[in-house]
C-alpha cells in the first residue's frame, strides 16, 4: 500500500491581486484511490486544482508525477501529461453528440478528414469501459445533466488518464444519480487512476473518499485518511476559526434577548419551502430587531433559501408570508414590502461595477421609488454622505466606479443600497467573504446598530465564528433542508458543528 | 405506443427539425406556386431560381461560417461590392487572365476576412462591431475607386460567361452557388475546422478546454466568409458585365435571414449549410413568386420574407423546447445551478 504517489504537488503558492488564494498548499494523490478534497468558499481548492489541471500557473511551488518533475502549462497541456479534469461547469458542447463530445480535440483524422466511423466506435470503446449505456448518437444537450456528468468523465478516461479530477460532480445530483455516478468513479479508481473528488457532502466524502485534504484560506489544515478522521474533527477542520480572528465579543450584544422582541410577529416567514433539488423543506422566520444566522455547509441550501424568501425563485411547495399574510414573492414587490437581499455572489448578482459609488448606492432605492418620483441631487448627495459615513465606505470620491473598489468596500456599497431603500428585514448572503478583518467588524457592528433599531436580518456565513459572535438565534441547514435551530442561550461553535455533522436519516 | 413514438422522434435533434420544417415550406411554396404558373414546374425556372440565388447563396453560406461560430459579419455586401471592382479593374485594365485575377480577388477576400476574425480574436471586440466597420470602410473605398460608381467589362467577354455556359441547363453562377455550397457542407461536417466552428460557437470557454485551437479556428471562419463574399462579387461583376460599388446594398441582412430560415441561429454552434441553401431559395423563390403575379408591387417579397423570418424563429424556439421535454432531459430545471458557463464573449 505504500507504492510511490501518482502525483505530488508541494509548495504551491498562488497569490491573486489583494489575496493569496493558495499558501503553500501540499496535495498527494495516490493511484487507484479517491481522494476528496474539501474546504469552504474561497479555501481555493479550485485554484489547486486548476493549476494542476493547467488552468492556472503556480507562483511557487512544484508538481511531480510519477516521480518526474512537470509543469502543465494548459489545459491540453496537462491532458496530454494524463491530468484529466471534469469541471463543475461542464465543458460538454450540448448540441453535438455524445460520440463527438469524446472525440473532440483528438479526432480522428487522416490529412484534416474525419473519420466518424472511428468516432463512433471510440465512443462505444468509452462508454462500454466504463459500464455505461449511452446511445453516442444522442446530442449531448438532450440528456439529463446526471448522465451528462457521467459523459464528460468517459471523455477524460480516455487514453493515458494517471489523475482524474472530478469538480463538484454530485451537487446537482440526486441519491440514485450520485449512486451511478459513484459506481462510474468506482470504475476509473479500479483502473489505477488516481481520483480528486471536490465535494461539501460529507456523507459522500465517507462513501467514496480513501483520503482526504481539507483546505481553509489557502492553506492545508489537514490531511490524512478517511477512516482516521471523524466527522466533528473534518468540519471544525473546515469551518474551525483561524486563531488571528480571535478576539472580543462585539459590543451590543450580551447574549440575553429583550422577551417582548421574541414575542412579537415575524416580519417574515418561510415554511417548508421546497424548490427542486435546490430546496427540500426550509423554513425561518425572521421578526423586528433580531439577527438570524443560518449556518450550514456550502451547498446545503443556504443560498438557495434566501433567494426563494426574497422571490428571486420561485419555490415549488410550502409558504411565504410577510407580516401574516400569504404572499407570492418578485425581487420588485420584495423591495416594496422592505425585504432586501445581498447576494453573495456580488460582482454578478449584487451590483453594477461601472456604475458610480453614488450611482451604486441609490440604484435599489431608485427602484423601490419608481421612476416617476426622481430623486433630487440635494436629496441623493445626502444619502450618499450619511451612508458613505456611516458604512466608511473608502472611495477616492463618489463617482468612482463601484468596480474599482476593494471587496470590503464593495461589500459595504451594496449593504448601503439596501440599507437606503429602508428595509425592514435583509437577508445577507455571505457578507464577509473575501473582505478583510477590519471591513468584517465594521459591517457586522453596522448590522447589529440596525438590528438595534428595529431591523430583523438574516445573516448566512460560512464562518461559525462570525456566527456565534453576531446572532441572536441560528438555524442550521443540511441537505437542503433546515434541521435545528439553537436560541440565544445555546449558541456555540461546537453545538452548531454537531447539527450540521449528524449522519444522514436513513 | 405514441410515447414511444415520440421519444424516437426526439432523437432527431432540434436543428433537423428546423431543416425540415424549412424544405417543407420551401416545397409547399414551389408547388403551390406552380398549381397557379404552370411554368414553375419547369427545370428552367428552378435553373433561373438557383442563378439569381447565387450571389446572395454564396454571401450565406459564408455567413454561416461565421453565426455557426458565435458571430455575424455585417460587411458581406460591402465587400461584394469592393471585390467586383477589383474584378472589372483586374479583367479591364490590368487585362490579367481570369484564371489569376479571380483567385486573386478572393484572397483579397479571405485576407480582409481573416483580419476582421483577427481582429475580433485578439481585440475581444464584437464582431458586430468590427464588421460593421469594415461594412463602411469596404464601401467607402469602393465608391472611392471609381468616380461614376461601375467600371464596365467591355475588353473581355464576360457576358459569355454571365449566361452563355450552360451545364444540365444551370448558369455558371448557379454552378459555382451549388458547388461551394456542397463544399461548405463538406468541410462542416467532416474536418476538424468545421467541426471546431461549431464547437466554438456552442461553447467558446468549453471548446478551448478542449483542445480546439480557438484562434485558428475563429479567424478561419471569417476568412472563409471573406472568401464567400469575394467570390459572390465575381459572380455578380460577370452576370452584370461591370463591377459596381453599390452592388450588394443590404446583402448582409438578407443573408442573415437567409441563414436563419435556414435553422442556424444566431446564437451559433447549430445548423447546417444546406439549411441556408433552402433559406436563400426560399427568399428567392418568394420574390419571383411576387413578381410574376404582377398585381403585388415587388416590395411585398419584403413583407413576406420579414414574417416569415419572424415564424421560423418563433419555430426554432418552440421545437427546441418540445424535443427536451419530450427527451426527458429536463435540463432547465433549475436555471440557478452554477454550472452555468461564463457568459461567452458577444462576438
Amino acid at each position: 500500500m505504500t507504492q510511490a504517489p501518482t502525483l505530488r504537488a508541494s509548495g504551491i503558492v498562488k497569490v491573486y491581486p489583494g489575496v493569496k488564494a493558495l499558501d503553500e498548499a501540499d496535495l498527494v494523490l495516490h493511484g487507484g484511490e479517491v481522494h476528496a478534497l474539501m474546504g469552504e468558499n474561497g479555501a481555493g481548492k479550485s485554484t489547486l486544482v486548476g493549476i494542476i489541471a493547467g488552468a492556472q500557473r503556480p507562483d511557487a511551488g512544484e508538481i511531480h508525477l510519477d516521480g518526474l518533475p512537470v509543469s502543465p502549462s494548459s489545459p491540453g497541456h496537462a491532458r496530454g501529461l494524463g491530468i484529466r479534469a471534469v469541471h463543475q461547469e461542464l465543458t460538454l458542447l450540448p448540441h453535438l453528440s455524445v460520440a463527438e463530445n469524446l472525440a473532440i480535440g483528438g479526432y480522428p483524422s487522416r490529412a484534416g478528414v474525419i473519420g466518424w466511423r472511428a468516432v463512433r466506435r471510440r465512443a462505444r470503446e468509452a462508454l462500454a469501459e466504463l459500464g455505461l449505456s449511452i446511445d453516442p448518437r444522442r446530442p449531448v444537450g438532450e440528456l439529463p445533466i446526471a448522465i451528462r456528468q457521467l459523459v464528460a468523465i468517459a471523455r477524460e478516461m480516455q487514453g493515458e488518464a494517471r489523475v482524474l479530477i472530478l469538480d463538484e460532480p454530485t451537487s446537482s445530483l440526486d441519491r440514485t444519480e450520485t449512486e451511478r455516478l459513484f459506481e462510474v468513479v468506482r470504475a476509473a479508481r479500479d483502473r489505477g487512476v488516481a481520483i480528486v473528488f471536490i465535494t461539501h457532502f460529507l456523507d459522500q466524502v465517507y462513501e467514496i473518499a480513501d483520503r482526504v485534504t481539507v483546505l481553509r484560506g489557502g492553506r492545508v489544515v489537514g490531511a490524512g485518511r478517511t477512516a482516521d478522521l471523524p466527522r466533528l474533527r473534518l468540519i471544525s477542520l473546515m469551518l474551525g476559526r483561524d486563531v488571528a480572528e480571535r478576539e472580543s465579543r462585539l459590543a451590543g450584544r450580551n447574549g440575553e434577548s429583550e422577551p417582548a422582541e421574541e414575542a412579537s410577529a415575524p416580519v417574515v416567514c418561510a415554511r417548508g419551502l421546497r424548490r427542486g433539488r435546490a430546496l427540500r423543506g426550509a423554513s425561518l422566520e425572521v421578526r423586528r430587531g433580531e439577527v438570524v444566522g443560518l449556518a450550514g455547509l456550502l451547498g446545503s441550501g443556504r443560498t438557495e433559501l434566501a433567494r426563494a424568501m426574497f422571490g428571486a425563485d420561485r419555490p415549488d411547495a410550502g409558504q411565504l408570508a410577510v407580516d401574516g399574510r400569504r404572499r407570492r414573492l418578485t425581487p420588485r414587490r420584495s423591495s416594496r414590502l422592505g425585504i432586501g437581499l445581498c447576494p453573495e455572489d456580488r460582482k454578478s448578482q449584487g451590483l453594477c461595477l461601472g456604475l458610480s459609488v453614488a450611482e451604486g448606492l441609490t440604484l435599489a432605492m431608485r427602484a423601490k421609488r419608481g421612476w416617476w418620483r426622481p430623486l433630487r441631487r440635494g436629496e441623493r448627495q445626502e444619502i450618499v454622505g450619511r451612508l458613505t459615513r456611516d458604512l466608511a465606505i473608502r472611495a477616492v470620491d463618489s463617482r468612482a466606479a463601484v468596480g474599482t473598489l476593494s471587496g470590503g468596500n464593495q461589500q459595504k456599497v451594496l449593504l448601503g443600497a439596501w440599507i437606503a431603500t429602508n428595509p425592514r428585514v435583509l437577508l445577507l448572503d455571505e457578507p464577509t467573504r473575501g473582505v478583510d478583518i477590519g471591513a468584517k467588524d465594521e459591517i457586522l457592528r453596522r448590522v447589529r446598530s440596525m438590528c438595534d433599531h428595529g431591523l430583523g436580518v438574516v445573516f448566512i456565513s460560512a464562518e461559525l465564528e462570525e456566527i456565534v459572535r453576531a446572532c441572536d438565534r441560528v438555524v442550521v441547514m443540511r441537505d437542503r433542508e433546515t434541521v435545528g435551530e439553537l436560541r440565544s442561550g445555546e449558541i456555540d461553535e461546537h453545538r452548531i458543528m454537531r447539527m450540521i455533522g449528524a449522519e444522514r436519516r436513513a | 405506443m405514441t410515447l414511444r413514438l415520440l421519444r424516437s422522434l426526439s432523437l432527431v435533434p432540434a436543428s433537423a427539425w428546423s431543416l425540415l420544417a424549412a424544405v417543407t415550406l420551401l416545397l409547399a411554396i414551389y408547388l403551390s406556386a406552380g398549381s397557379v404558373f404552370p411554368w414553375f414546374m419547369s427545370w428552367r425556372t428552378a435553373a433561373t431560381i438557383l442563378d439569381s440565388a447565387a450571389t446572395l447563396g454564396l454571401c450565406a453560406i459564408g455567413m454561416t461560417f461565421v453565426i455557426l461560430a458565435g458571430g455575424i459579419d455585417l460587411s458581406v455586401g460591402a465587400v461584394l461590392a469592393l471585390a467586383s471592382l477589383v474584378t472589372a479593374i483586374a479583367l479591364q485594365r490590368w487585362g490579367l487572365p481570369a484564371w489569376l485575377a479571380i483567385p486573386l480577388v478572393c484572397a483579397i477576400g479571405a485576407t480582409y476576412g481573416a483580419a476582421v476574425g483577427g481582429l475580433v480574436h485578439s481585440a475581444r471586440l464584437p464582431s458586430f462591431l468590427v464588421t460593421l466597420a469594415g461594412m463602411f470602410l469596404a464601401r467607402g473605398v469602393a465608391l472611392l475607386m471609381t468616380s461614376e460608381g461601375r467600371i464596365s467589362m467591355n475588353r473581355v467577354p464576360v457576358h459569355l460567361w454571365g449566361s452563355g455556359v450552360r451545364v444540365v441547363g444551370l448558369t455558371l453562377p448557379a454552378l459555382v452557388f451549388l458547388a461551394t455550397l456542397g463544399m461548405g457542407a463538406l468541410v462542416l461536417r467532416w474536418t476538424v475546422f468545421g467541426r471546431g466552428v461549431r464547437a466554438i460557437g456552442g461553447g467558446e470557454h468549453a471548446a478551448r478546454l478542449l483542445g480546439i485551437r480557438v484562434a485558428r479556428t475563429r479567424v478561419g471562419a471569417f476568412a472563409v466568409c471573406g472568401l464567400c463574399a469575394a467570390l459572390a462579387g465575381v459572380v455578380h461583376s460577370v452576370g452584370v458585365g461591370a463591377g459596381d460599388a453599390k452592388a450588394g446594398e443590404l446583402m448582409e441582412l438578407d443573408a442573415i435571414a437567409g441563414v436563419v430560415i435556414g435553422g442556424t441561429p444566431l446564437s451559433g454552434g447549430v445548423g447546417s449549410i444546406v439549411g441556408t441553401g433552402v433559406g436563400v431559395s426560399i427568399l428567392k423563390v418568394i420574390e419571383l413568386v411576387i413578381v410574376s403575379d404582377g398585381s403585388l408591387s415587388a416590395q411585398w417579397a419584403k413583407i413576406v420574407g420579414g414574417g416569415l423570418l419572424l415564424l421560423f424563429v418563433l419555430l426554432q424556439r418552440s421545437v427546441g423546447r418540445i424535443t427536451k421535454v419530450w427527451a426527458g432531459g429536463r435540463t432547465d430545471l433549475d436555471p440557478h445551478r452554477r454550472e452555468a458557463q461564463p457568459v461567452s464573449r458577444a462576438s
